[in-house]
């Protein structure tokens, strides 16, 4: 492997493009569980809570608020597919609390005891078209999706985002031959960020995030496929006593604000 | 690939080939054993959770059939572009002298060193409708790559090529010089000495790295997730199959990784009893 011996060259070349390339795709929803472990850190405690990726903005801000109200504590976050986390908790990832985008993956956790008590929701996500934030998009409602000449990507079925939009669409009777079916809600995005696809189904706060490089387009039919985002502390949780405050501050006035302010509805 | 490409065949190659160097010394068998159970432990980790009863009406599945066909496909057509581009790639790499020689054999590597995803972002970038290349194709010609199957083949070749081409460089270095020298002396031109001489004497090198490449794209997940989308019969190769039924159900998913494993395995020692050990 002669190859090898003369890399460092253009060493930084890659990690430059790939730094590039996540700041434009917003990629960076790739689910490191393993990174994710409970413990003391430096005497201090550490509270870990498993969210649904398209929480990541809403908690990441409530978490700084939940450490500066709790000397000593380290609040850390494993976001990722609503469906991959509730698989991880099953399989005995060390959390304390679990914030999913649908009752079906929450319902997964609850099935198998994993969870300490019955799990509250704590807000609601309704589906919007995305179109490209330049120029004027000839999307108005769900039914232009049906157009064959328009490229349109959903969420895979198995997701909480492409049920839902399944939902919608069924609900609407439109049929749509996607391109695509997405991983996840921030791939759909990245799509029509990236003017690949000429529309997408994704939430409300996706757009509301991406606001400038995205436009959302409300239709009627989002009304039938409202999500509903439930939240649990954990029965394995290594911190059962601070599962259940950041529980608490999820659900409190002040949680509230910085969802609404986001997109999300109150339950 | 017991030998690393491209080294000369020993001349008694066999198993009785080291009889009288004396016993294999423990500081390599003891590592070479742990080495062994760690690639094996996770397979044994597959296979122990594997549903068998329920196997037979999972494979039956049309999606399984689809996705599997499109995965045999489409690494093997990534393999062909990778052979077509990759060995004169390699060739130049290894026979001409040229100024920035060291740049281009790094930026070779830059597929292998770019997490998956990051590579299918820069396709994007680069192919995509609104591309540095792709916007161009599009307004030209009407082609748009990305959702398509010639997509997938796009983005398994970006990550694939590098072994080709990192392992037949090896093997041009080590073969011989002498006989391309002797058959220019006698007249040949360079393309013929490719042809008739070089080609033939990196043959195993060649082979051993369109194995990789073939294996390297038919595991592809990242890039082509990014790159081309997942749409059943289109593009959702078996790696994108796995990882959506790892969403709902584990157990499919465990399933779909045998099926792919075992083809590979099967296709992979097929092709060693046909022309490795021939």
């Amino acid at each position: 492997m002669t190859v090898m011996k003369r890399l460092p060259i253009p060493a930084a070349a890659p990690a430059l493009l790939a730094a590039a390339a996540l700041a434009l795709s917003g990629c960076g929803d790739v689910d490191d569980g393993g990174s994710a472990s409970a413990g003391a850190d430096k005497g201090g405690k550490t509270l870990t809570v498993f969210a649904a990726a398209s929480l990541t903005e809403t908690f990441t801000s409530l978490g700084k608020t939940f450490e500066s109200s709790h000397p000593g504590v380290k609040v850390r976050f494993n976001f990722g597919g609503s469906s991959t986390l509730a698989q991880q908790i099953v399989q005995g990832a060390p959390a304390d609390v679990f914030a999913a985008a649908n009752t079906t993956t929450m319902k997964t956790v609850t099935d198998r005891g994993a969870a300490s008590g019955q799990p509250t929701v704590f807000a609601r996500n309704r589906l919007v078209i995305a179109v490209s934030g330049s120029g004027e998009s000839k999307v108005k409602g769900l039914s232009d999706l049906a157009d064959r000449g328009l490229k349109v990507v959903l969420c895979a079925t198995q997701v909480p985002c492409g049920s839902a939009a399944d939902k919608a669409l069924q609900a609407a009777g439109v049929k749509v031959t996607p391109v695509s079916r997405e991983q996840d809600v921030k791939a759909v995005l990245t799509k029509v960020r990236m003017g690949e696809a000429d529309a997408g189904l994704v939430y409300r706060t996706d757009v509301r995030a991406a606001s400038g490089q995205v436009k959302g387009v409300e239709f009627a039919e989002s009304a039938k496929a409202v999500n509903d985002y439930p939240i649990a502390p954990l029965a394995e949780a290594p911190q059962p006593a601070l599962a259940k405050e950041f529980v608490g501050l999820v659900l409190s006035q002040q949680g509230r604000t910085v969802l609404t302010r986001a997109g999300f509805e109150a339950p | 690939m017991t030998r690393p490409p491209g080294t000369a065949r020993p001349p008694a190659a066999g198993p009785d080939r080291d009889r009288g160097l004396g016993r294999p010394p423990w500081m390599l068998v003891l590592p070479a054993l742990l080495g062994l159970a760690f690639l094996v432990l996770p397979l044994a980790g597959l296979l122990v959770r594997t549903p068998w009863s329920t196997l037979g009406t999972r494979l039956a599945e049309p999606q399984v059939l689809e996705a599997l066909r499109l995965s045999l496909v489409s690494a093997t057509a990534a393999t062909g572009v990778c052979l077509v581009l990759g060995v004169p790639l390699a060739w130049l790499l290894a026979r001409v002298p040229f100024p920035g020689a060291r740049l281009v054999r790094a930026l070779v590597t830059v597929p292998l060193v770019l997490p998956p995803v990051v590579g299918g972002v820069a396709l994007l970038l680069a192919l995509g409708r609104r591309g540095l290349v792709g916007r161009w194709l599009d307004e030209a010609f009407g082609i748009t790559l990305p959702f398509t199957t010639a997509g997938v083949v796009l983005a398994e070749t970006f990550v694939a090529m590098p072994f080709l081409v990192i392992s037949v460089e090896g093997a041009l270095r080590a073969a011989d010089l002498r006989y391309e020298e002797a058959a220019a002396t006698l007249g040949a031109t360079r393309w013929t000495t490719f042809r008739r001489v070089t080609l033939p004497l990196v043959a195993p090198g060649v082979l051993a790295g369109a194995i990789l490449c073939w294996a390297r794209a038919l595991g592809e997940f990242g890039a082509t997730i990014t790159f081309a989308g997942n749409f059943p019969g289109r593009t959702q190769t078996m790696p994108l199959a796995v990882y959506l039924a790892l969403e709902t159900d584990p157990q499919a998913a465990i399933v779909l990784s045998l099926v792919l494993l075992a083809v590979s395995v099967i296709v992979l020692a097929a092709l060693r009893d046909r022309w490795v050990n021939a």
